[in-house]
């Protein structure tokens, strides 16, 4: 018997809870030389920008102990090249798109959100707020509140009310659960957690930074318990947001860790670059378990590691059995 | 399946026992058995190998150009690499009966002229490994394949042996003189080209090499090709970590990545000058005029 691991952002339903992580699936075209990308949750688009985008000079990649440190910068064809190369191209073959977006004001991304609506193939807009916010010298939008809010909220009116807008929220904060809330006020349907946290690494032959932008962003299982704590906490305050996780997933068992937190549904990102056919395996991985551990439906599991001490998992039998 | 299918066909992910290891003056070199790899490939391709075994800290895959394939036991790879880190330390550790996953083939191969033609083949270090697949293909063609193969050292010169049986000609090069002509292979090139009258050249290597090799290429007028070596991560084209400036068809300066629209590349389309940089006339670039 296969276990049931529908799973629901805000009222989108995606046939199972594993997704692709913002800028680690490509285009969807690379992925879809080893697994199908309708067999995904869904595919989430690396961070469209309004004009094209050179990105970073290299090297944009170190790898670190269980990790790895990039600073690519967005670089992509920007939104026009976008709507007519690559989200077709993604409709035709069926996946569910979330298309995330960045932006450097609150201008720019209400005017991607605007260039979205109405486009036939877009499942949901990711808000990727850990982009500079050029009218605040240079600071995150995710680190502050209310800048983060005013974004969102700007995208939630400018997307149609069928469209779910997601938040994307920054471990490298001093309170995320108060940014998580500012975002959901602001409107968020969903929260998406982790980006990556901001690293460094230093060749020490060359003497310099290993990368040629000085710092990266983290990724990978080395960031994995940080995502735990963020999905825990966000989950303990919002207990009805649904939240994708996401952090150093590479193993079906990482993703249940993320689900048993809070999460609904799990994006897996950095372990693509080490395992092309990582969707599938972590999917059917995450399957086992759950039946494993007596499970049958995915929703049953998410937020389990919330109960209280002593008390046993709700299992279908237990309501089977009881007088309602 | 026929042939064509096997080329419009997606590189494939395989775990692979390793048949034999060996050493080659300075160098390793791992035959795998991978058949469907070994179908697939084309003189060019390379393969991505993850390194560190089950639960490895090491989480991107290493990139290697295959020096050879062959149809033993169904199809077999070679590659050859150096140590140059903890991921190529442990490669070379590997022992007969280990396994290996890799996938490949990856990224674009070489182009082949469609007639017979005189093909100088310029190697630097380990990148000749990837030149006698390429020399066998262009020889089947009726092409005369002649060698230039250089390193610092008479020790990280490879296949010269294999290179003076295949080519018409073969020039080694080494920086200390310990083989060969003192000096690099960019030094040789162009007596080579005009003594061989040559109408098209190959070259792999480092980023250097590759530029003094165009530069060479283009006072002599003909084309070249260059299969890159950038760090990837990926080698699939989503980590988008490996980017050159290269200029397109449409005369417009792109970072394009090495794995995916490489590695092979037409010489004097590669903006050797600005690679480690954004160039400011590239789309995209910050301030530039299409930003």
């Amino acid at each position: 018997m296969t276990a049931d691991l529908r799973t629901y952002l805000a009222h989108v339903e995606l046939p199972n809870p594993i997704l692709t992580a913002s800028g680690c699936g490509g285009t969807g075209r690379e992925l879809a030389q080893f697994s199908d990308v309708h067999r995904l949750g869904a595919f989430v688009t690396r961070s469209i920008t309004m004009a094209p985008r050179a990105g970073r000079p290299t090297p944009r990649m170190a790898e670190t102990p269980s990790g790895l440190l990039n600073a690519v910068g967005l670089q992509g064809p920007g939104v026009e090249a976008f709507l007519e190369r690559e989200l077709p191209w993604l409709a035709e073959r069926g996946a569910r798109t979330v298309v995330s977006i960045g932006g450097g004001t609150v201008t720019e991304y209400t005017a991607l959100a605007r260039r979205l609506a109405g486009v036939s193939g877009v499942t949901a807009v990711e808000v990727n707020l850990s982009c500079p916010n050029v009218e605040d010298r240079g600071r995150v939008f995710a680190r502050d509140g209310s800048a983060a809010a005013e974004v969102v909220a700007s995208v939630r009116a400018a997307t149609p009310y069928d469209v779910p807008v997601i938040a994307k929220l920054s471990p490298d904060v001093a309170d995320v659960v108060a940014v998580a809330r500012a975002c959901v006020d602001g409107g968020a349907d969903a929260l998406a957690m982790i980006n990556t946290p901001v690293g460094m690494s230093i060749d020490v032959d060359s003497m310099r930074p290993a990368l040629a932008a000085g710092t990266g962003g983290l990724s990978g299982p080395a960031v994995r318990p940080l995502a735990v704590r963020c999905v825990w906490q966000v989950h303990a305050a919002l207990p009805g947001v649904p939240i994708v996780g996401m952090g150093g997933v590479t193993t079906g068992r990482d993703a249940l860790e993320l689900v048993l937190a809070g999460a609904c549904a799990v994006a897996v990102g950095t372990a693509l670059f080490h395992d092309p056919y990582a969707c599938p395996r972590v999917l059917r991985e995450l399957e086992e378990l759950l039946q494993a551990r007596g499970f049958d439906r995915l929703a049953d599991v998410v937020g389990l590691a919330h109960r209280p001490a002593g008390a046993q998992p709700r299992t279908r039998t237990d309501l089977e059995e009881s007088s309602l | 399946m026929s042939r064509e299918d096997l080329v419009a066909g997606s590189p494939v992910q395989v775990t692979g026992t390793v048949l034999t290891t060996r050493r080659v003056d300075a160098y390793h070199a791992l035959t795998v058995v991978a058949p469907g790899i070994a179908d697939r490939f084309r003189p060019g391709h390379f393969v991505t190998v993850a390194v560190g075994g089950r639960n490895t800290s090491m989480l991107t895959r290493r990139a290697f150009t295959v020096h050879d394939v062959k149809p033993d036991y169904g199809g077999t790879v070679e590659l050859v690499f150096g140590v140059r880190g903890a991921g190529t330390a442990w490669l070379a550790d590997l022992r007969v009966r280990d396994t290996l996953d890799l996938v490949g083939p990856l990224g674009r191969p070489f182009p082949l002229p469609r007639d017979p033609c005189t093909c100088v083949l310029v190697g630097d270090e380990h990148g000749a490994a990837a030149l006698f697949a390429l020399g066998d293909a262009l020889q089947q063609r009726g092409c005369r394949v002649d060698f230039v193969l250089g390193a610092p050292s008479a020790d990280r010169v490879f296949g010269a042996l294999r290179a003076r049986r295949m080519g018409e000609t073969t020039t080694l090069t080494t920086e200390d003189g310990s083989l060969g002509m003192r000096g690099r292979v960019t030094d040789v090139l162009p007596g080579v080209i005009a003594d061989a009258r040559a109408d098209v050249v190959y070259a792999c290597g480092p980023m250097e090499t590759l530029r003094g090799v165009t530069a060479v290429a283009a006072e002599f007028g003909i084309p070249v090709q260059v299969a890159v070596e950038e760090r990837m991560a990926c080698g699939i084209g989503v980590c988008m970590t490996c980017v050159v400036p290269v200029i397109g068809d449409d005369g417009v300066t792109r970072m394009v990545r090495a794995c995916a629209d490489g590695p092979v590349f037409r010489g004097e389309r590669v903006r050797f000058d600005d690679v480690g940089t954004i160039p400011f006339d590239a789309l995209g670039a910050p301030g530039g005029r299409h930003a």
